[in-house]
């Protein structure tokens, strides 16, 4: 008690902070790019195309993966850190296929004939979109890996699960950040 | 058992910094100067940056103004610098085109935006709020880092075969995306992107920080009301850079893509010598719109810091509160919030639908009130005070001058219709250069007058300060001021030369005498330069508290070492601004002196206040 030195006001830690101030960055960089996506297809000159089936799959996946993800929480929470390396392990794998499955959703669309360059913007946009969350998924997926590897080597205890936590949310925001994205593509495709 | 965390958590950070204090005798001239995790180094490392670009950018703007107020000189002599870029004496006009680019990305990013907002949050938020460092000093030393690399980016582009990128600051497609264009638009834009996508990266490292330490690391006692008007002004500074600077990235990477991958998303139609480009569909305007959404909160990112400062510097040296302290954070909120409904009066003639002209232009006119509300504090302020002339005071004074003139003119560009004939002129170029370069670059120079004692524990020589301001002050006001009647009689900006034009025949001798003006204020700067360096290491010693201010950093030792206070954080107890209470003994009361201590001058609800502190 007497070596506080942070206001009780606040009762977030720093860290998680900070990890919602680096989500709102994204939020708002894909929040621009889907106005752009609108904007630029009020003005007409816009192709249509089928929405590749796979999204449906990916879409399912990625719900799952949060699934997986809160167990691992869960369990880390209740000091079970074997089973929290094993969900994790599975919310990785489950990442690594919705990754795939949206590799499948380009190869659908491709064979409509929608491509990302030398065409339609519209098209473009599709794979901008996709592209870019797949790359936040890549980042995600690291930021698993390491947890995997704390939580796997004790570094983590039930006091301090702080990482697994945040690795969850970073993960759980993912797989909001493409329902959104998925409902919009959805309408507006 | 949020509690609980907490404390867990404080005594964490408090082992940590025990460590950290161990590690400091052991640490290597690498750790402390290179890689170092203090705020206070990474404050003074984004200063000498900020000062080297400025230099630089300072640079440019001389010789293009020889350019313009001078069309006809040989300009032979700049060969051993400029090389190649001078042909038969004269300036090469892509290059000139290259100069403006340069010096307008150089200000308003790596100056204004990383040399201002770098140095000053970095260095006063922990020592202001009573923090031992940032949040995260790891993420802080990659903050600097990415800007480095980001710089060297910026610098390399300046020395290609093609030259740097030459489409203007704001690089509006299809002049940046097509190296067909100009020279320019080659590998030296893909430099700028690459630059400005680092640039991005470790302004939003900043940002992030900034935010966090701000509301998690207060000290005790250091409420929401209680900070000083600086904090208020680097908080917001840092909610705009989260919130706007993703979408220039957003912006830069469809560029990228149209640049490099071949997609359509800015271009279409285009012929070049008769073949028509591959691209269709794509909309020019749609990347003004995701380039202002930055650009306009851009400008507020400059100057907010440079208000902050100010405020603290004008109430320390008025020996008086600031005037409406909640009127200002409030005026502060709101020109956040509005930063980011107005960016379409940079649009005002791209053929936008009039409706919508009218709505941006009515929020547009709407800032003028946040921002005359703070004209208006900082002038009562000053009003009746015990003013100290400092040369900090001076140049924060020269800011709320320069504010006002520019933001008189930034009102009849809001209109969409005056707008119509003052676009792109050099009405534009004085209203931006006075209320965003010019005070924005006095908060910059009275923030380092002010906490030079602080960062190097010396001062600055006063004599020559005044100098520097009174040149500076002058120099400025006779470049810009003219450039509003070059503007109303039509001059376009970035035009390499008029005198092919008849009508502008008549305005020749005002450009040089801008030019003129121009170039003898720069010079100014070096006087600056000298006594910066000079002071660093020759400079009278400092006291504790040379201008006899309220706030925290002033409580720490003469050069605070790694940790800030030696010892326990102080408390604080008092709001910043208790200047001249009638009352007390001295005109200031720090902000850690309980209210306990002073009965004399407590107002009646601090006589309350003073009976719970025990
Ligand atoms: C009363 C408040 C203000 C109003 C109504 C206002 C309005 C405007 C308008 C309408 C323009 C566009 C002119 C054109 O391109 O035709 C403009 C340009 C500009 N303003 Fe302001 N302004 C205000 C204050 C400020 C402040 C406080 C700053 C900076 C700190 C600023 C920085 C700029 C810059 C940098 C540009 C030019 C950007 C460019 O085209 O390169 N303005 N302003
Ligand atoms: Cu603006």
């Amino acid at each position: 008690m007497p070596t506080i030195n942070v206001t009780t006001e606040s009762g977030m830690n720093a860290k998680k902070f900070a990890l919602w101030l680096f989500i709102v960055s994204i939020v708002m960089i894909f929040a621009s790019l889907t106005s752009a996506f609108l904007v630029r297809r009020a003005e007409g000159n816009w192709i249509i195309y089928d929405l590749p089936s796979a999204l449906w799959i990916s879409s399912f996946i990625i719900v799952l993966s949060s699934a997986s993800m809160h167990w691992a929480y869960v369990a880390a929470k209740k000091n079970n850190f074997p089973t929290a390396g094993k969900a994790i392990v599975v919310t990785l794998l489950l990442g690594l296929s919705f990754g795939y499955t949206q590799f499948m959703a380009w190869s659908e669309l491709v064979d409509q004939k929608v491509f990302f360059a030398f065409a339609n913007p519209g098209g473009s946009f599709f794979y901008v979109l996709t592209g870019l969350h797949a790359f936040h998924i890549i980042t995600g997926l690291l930021y698993l890996l390491v947890t995997w590897y704390k939580v796997n080597n004790n570094k983590i205890s039930s006091k301090n699960i702080i990482q697994v936590e945040m690795c969850a949310t970073f993960w759980h925001f993912l797989g909001v950040l493409w329902l959104y994205l998925f409902v919009f593509l959805f309408m507006y495709h | 058992m949020a509690t609980l965390d907490i404390h867990a958590h404080t005594a964490d950070t408090h082992d940590h910094h025990d460590e950290h204090e161990h590690e400091h005798h052991e640490q290597g001239f690498i750790a402390k100067y290179i890689f170092s995790e203090d705020h206070k180094t990474i404050a003074k490392q984004f200063l000498i940056s900020g000062l080297f670009w400025a230099l630089i950018g300072g640079s440019f703007s001389a010789i293009f103004r020889l350019q313009l107020g001078f069309p006809d000189a040989n300009l032979e002599w700049l060969k051993p610098l400029l090389g190649e870029w001078i042909q038969n004496g004269k300036l090469d006009p892509e290059f000139y085109l290259a100069l403006v680019t340069m010096h307008g990305t150089i200000m308003v990013f790596f100056v204004l935006t990383a040399g201002l907002s770098g140095t000053f949050s970095n260095f006063l938020i922990p020592l202001q709020v009573g923090a031992r460092d940032m949040a995260s000093g790891f993420l802080n030393m990659l903050s600097y880092w990415f800007f480095f690399i980001s710089s060297v980016l910026m610098f390399i582009s300046l020395f290609i075969e093609t030259g740097p990128a030459s489409g203007g600051w704001v690089i509006y497609p299809p002049l940046s995306a097509l190296p067909q264009a100009m020279s320019g638009s080659g590998l030296g834009m893909t430099l700028w992107l690459s630059s400005m996508a680092i640039f991005i990266v470790s302004s939003l490292l900043g940002s992030i920080n900034y935010i966090t330490t701000i509301i998690n690391l207060r000290t005790v006692g250091m409420t929401f009301t209680r900070l000083p008007l600086t904090i208020w002004a680097f908080f917001l500074t840092a909610i705009i850079g989260v919130l706007s600077f993703p979408v220039l990235f957003s912006a830069a990477l469809l560029l990228i893509f149209d640049r490099s991958f071949g997609t359509s998303f800015y271009l279409s139609e285009i012929y070049i010598g008769g073949q028509a480009l591959h691209n269709m569909g794509g909309s020019p305007i749609l990347f003004q719109h995701l380039f202002w959404f930055l650009g306009h909160p851009e400008v507020y990112i400059v100057l907010l810091p440079a208000l902050g400062i100010t405020s603290e510097i004008i109430s320390t040296n008025s020996r008086k509160p600031i005037f409406g302290y909640k009127a200002m954070i409030g005026s502060m909120m709101g020109i956040t919030f509005l930063s980011f409904i107005v960016w379409a009066h940079h649009m005002f003639v791209t053929g936008m639908n009039p409706f919508l002209g009218s709505v941006f232009m009515l929020l547009t006119l709407i800032i003028a009130v946040p921002s005359a509300v703070k004209a208006f504090n900082y002038i009562t302020t000053l009003w009746r005070g015990n003013i100290v002339f400092t040369p900090a005071m001076l140049f924060s004074i020269g800011l709320v001058s320069f504010f006002i003139s520019g933001g008189v003119t930034g009102i009849i560009l809001g209109n969409a219709a005056l707008d119509i004939q003052l676009h792109d002129t050099y009405y534009v170029v004085a209203h931006f250069h006075l209320v965003m370069g010019s005070a924005s670059f006095f908060g910059f120079l009275a923030g380092v007058y002010h906490w030079f004692p602080k960062m190097f524990g010396r001062m600055l020589d006063e004599k020559l300060g005044y100098i520097h301001f009174w040149l500076s002050f002058i120099g400025i006001y006779l470049v810009f001021f003219p450039m509003h009647y070059i503007g109303i009689a039509g001059f376009p900006r970035r035009y390499y030369s008029f005198t092919s034009y008849e009508a502008f025949s008549t305005f020749g001798d005002l450009n040089m005498f801008i030019s003129i003006a121009a170039i003898t204020t720069l010079s100014a700067q070096l006087i600056f330069g000298f006594n910066f360096f000079y002071s660093i290491f020759k400079g009278r010693k400092s006291t504790q508290n040379p201008w006899s201010s309220n706030t925290l950093e002033w409580t720490a030792p003469i050069i605070p070492g790694h940790g800030n206070w030696e010892g326990d954080i102080p408390h604080v107890y008092r709001w910043p601004y208790d200047y001249s209470k009638p009352g007390a003994k001295e005109d200031f009361i720090m902000q850690n002196v309980p209210l306990s201590q002073t009965p004399e001058s407590n107002l009646p609800f601090e006589k309350d206040l003073a009976l719970e502190e025990k």
